[in-house]
């Protein structure tokens, strides 16, 4: 190894165990007997036993899996018609602000969001009496920040690909949305995909803008490990670490797997 | 296309932009405990005169921008030299390497601060291994330390410092770094002058990615930060949810929104024309 590999090696080995060692510790310690994560007191798998048998918590991931099914389908539609009217149409009035609009929820602070997104919930039970605060409020909310997600994605996919095929199909003589179907979307199909898993894992994941809408009767997952881990370490939050690092892996491995086999 | 365009736009306009006024609207009124929403609306700025003139807010603000500029720059020290080794390593290695970067940020944001919890803890192993090794006689916590939550948003947000570093890099034509080397110019200087300068919109956009985030960031000052640790955006939430004054928290998001215009628009700049440049 030269001078260069081995800076590049050790960078790299250090900057890997920096991102790793963490999430690797707290796997370990799901496998504890001992409730304090500071002392190895032998191998036991009741903590696993214990989220299995904790009701509270899986009603959370189930309210949480729907939201997030919900909020990234609705936001892949709209994302997808916003990232191509982005990529396709150059100009049009109020671009600049549409463009903008698009993008902007990505950057915004999310207690921001969160407190914005309430008031409008807040102000519409004023006025018309609903909606209710719970799985409907949190879904509109995760929809509308997973947005700019799938149209960033669909419009750099766009940007990318050969628009003479397009040209081509309107040239002989089919209509714009026959176009759109037939050409533009297979050809997006593995983009609008992998906006779709972005919009998913946020919705899965988001504590902050989903506490501000939730309302009273509602708890999603992140909303109970924040009032689980307020209180400290808690081993059955490590349990659910591990299948979160786990079924992220798998998720990521088979993404790169489809995308690498479409090219 | 019309329905292209008019369909994000409704949505965002109802569920984006709408609620932007209400803010507004809401931090200009009165706070109202008595009243469910506890609010009287009004037209008085006094919210706004006295998150400028109570010092616990001025410090809030003050400490928000230097946590997350000091982190911004850490991360970036960070992240420049993993972005360059993977950029140079071999080709076949690349998406491997770009992956394991990734991965992390498709697990639970709150779960990666949660692994920092127990590692941090009086007795955790950090704790544990600065005592064996000597390094400190008695360190305690370093949990509910501003060092924490320096740790905390360079750990969480790493990966958006590498991704658009590594996208500049990897472009980086190497011949003019072969060109510089028979000139007869040093690596160092080599760098100095081609690879440094031709990453600037890589710096820049990663240095925002992280920036923008941190300033409003809640979880990480919550979980790890200690009571004196202020943050804008716990100072936020603790207005709502602890003190419910709805009117001083809105008024706080419209001045945390003012304070970000300026990095935002700029990212969105730069977004814009380097998509541009690839149509």
């Amino acid at each position: 190894m030269n001078g260069r590999a081995r800076f590049a090696f050790t960078v790299l080995a250090f900057g890997y165990a920096f991102l790793y060692l963490p999430i690797v510790l707290v796997i370990v310690y799901s496998f504890n007997e001992s409730r304090l994560v500071t002392v190895w007191a032998g191998f036991s798998t009741k903590w696993w036993q214990a989220l299995f048998a904790n009701e509270a918590m899986l009603d959370a991931a189930w309210l949480s899996l729907r939201i997030a099914l919900v909020s990234a389908t609705t936001a892949a539609v709209i994302g997808l018609a916003a990232g191509y009217a982005l990529a396709r149409a150059p100009f049009f009035f109020g671009r600049t602000l549409f463009g903008s609009l698009v993008i902007a929820p990505m950057v915004m602070p999310e207690v921001v969001m969160g407190i914005s997104m309430l008031l409008l919930f807040v102000g519409s039970e004023q006025l018309l009496g609903g909606p209710d605060r719970g799985f409907l409020t949190i879904t509109l909310a995760h929809t509308t920040f997973s947005i700019a997600f799938v149209a960033i994605v669909v419009q750099a996919r766009l940007a990318d690909f050969d628009r003479s095929l397009e040209e081509a199909a309107m040239d002989l003589g089919a209509t714009p949305w026959t176009t759109f179907r037939t050409i533009t979307l297979p050809l997006i199909t593995p983009a609008v995909g992998s906006g779709w898993l972005l919009a998913f894992t946020l919705s899965l994941d988001d504590l902050i803008l989903t506490q501000f809408v939730a309302g009273a009767q509602s708890q999603t997952l992140p909303m109970r490990v924040y009032s689980s881990v307020r209180l400290g370490v808690d081993p059955q939050i490590n349990v659910l670490a591990t299948i979160i690092v786990c079924v992220a892996a798998c998720a990521l491995i088979l993404s790169g797997w489809l995308t690498r086999r479409k090219v | 296309m019309r329905y292209a365009i008019a369909l994000p736009f409704l949505w965002l306009a109802v569920f984006f932009l709408l609620p932007f006024a209400l803010v507004l609207a809401i931090a200009l009124g009165t706070n109202a405990p008595d009243v469910a929403p506890p609010v009287e609306l009004g037209f008085s700025f006094k919210n706004f005169a006295l998150l400028f003139s109570d010092d616990l807010y001025v410090a809030a603000w003050l400490s928000s921008l230097r946590i997350a500029a000091t982190s911004t720059l850490i991360a970036l020290l960070l992240g420049y030299p993993m972005a360059y080794a993977i950029a140079r390593a071999r080709p076949e290695w690349r998406p491997l390497l770009l992956m394991l970067v990734v991965l992390p940020f498709w697990t639970s944001f709150l779960i990666r601060i949660y692994a920092w919890m127990g590692l941090l803890a009086k007795n955790g192993l950090i704790d544990q291994f600065l005592r064996w090794s000597g390094i400190a006689d008695n360190p305690g916590s370093i949990l509910g330390t501003e060092w924490a939550v320096h740790l905390g948003i360079v750990y969480a947000y790493l990966p958006f410092m590498v991704l658009p570093l590594y996208a500049t890099l990897e472009k980086l034509d190497t011949s003019l770094l072969e060109a510089a080397a028979d000139l007869g110019a040093k690596p160092l200087t080599a760098f100095l002058t081609i690879t440094l300068p031709l990453s600037l919109p890589g710096i820049v956009a990663g240095c925002l990615l992280v920036f923008i985030p941190s300033i409003g960031e809640f979880v990480i000052p919550d979980l790890l930060g200690g009571t004196d640790t202020l943050m804008i955006g716990k100072v936020l939430w603790d207005e709502f949810f602890t003190n419910a004054d709805w009117p001083l928290a809105s008024a706080v998001a419209i001045c945390l929104l003012i304070l970000l215009v300026g990095p935002i628009a700029l990212f969105q700049r730069q977004q814009a024309r380097s998509l541009e440049r690839r149509t």
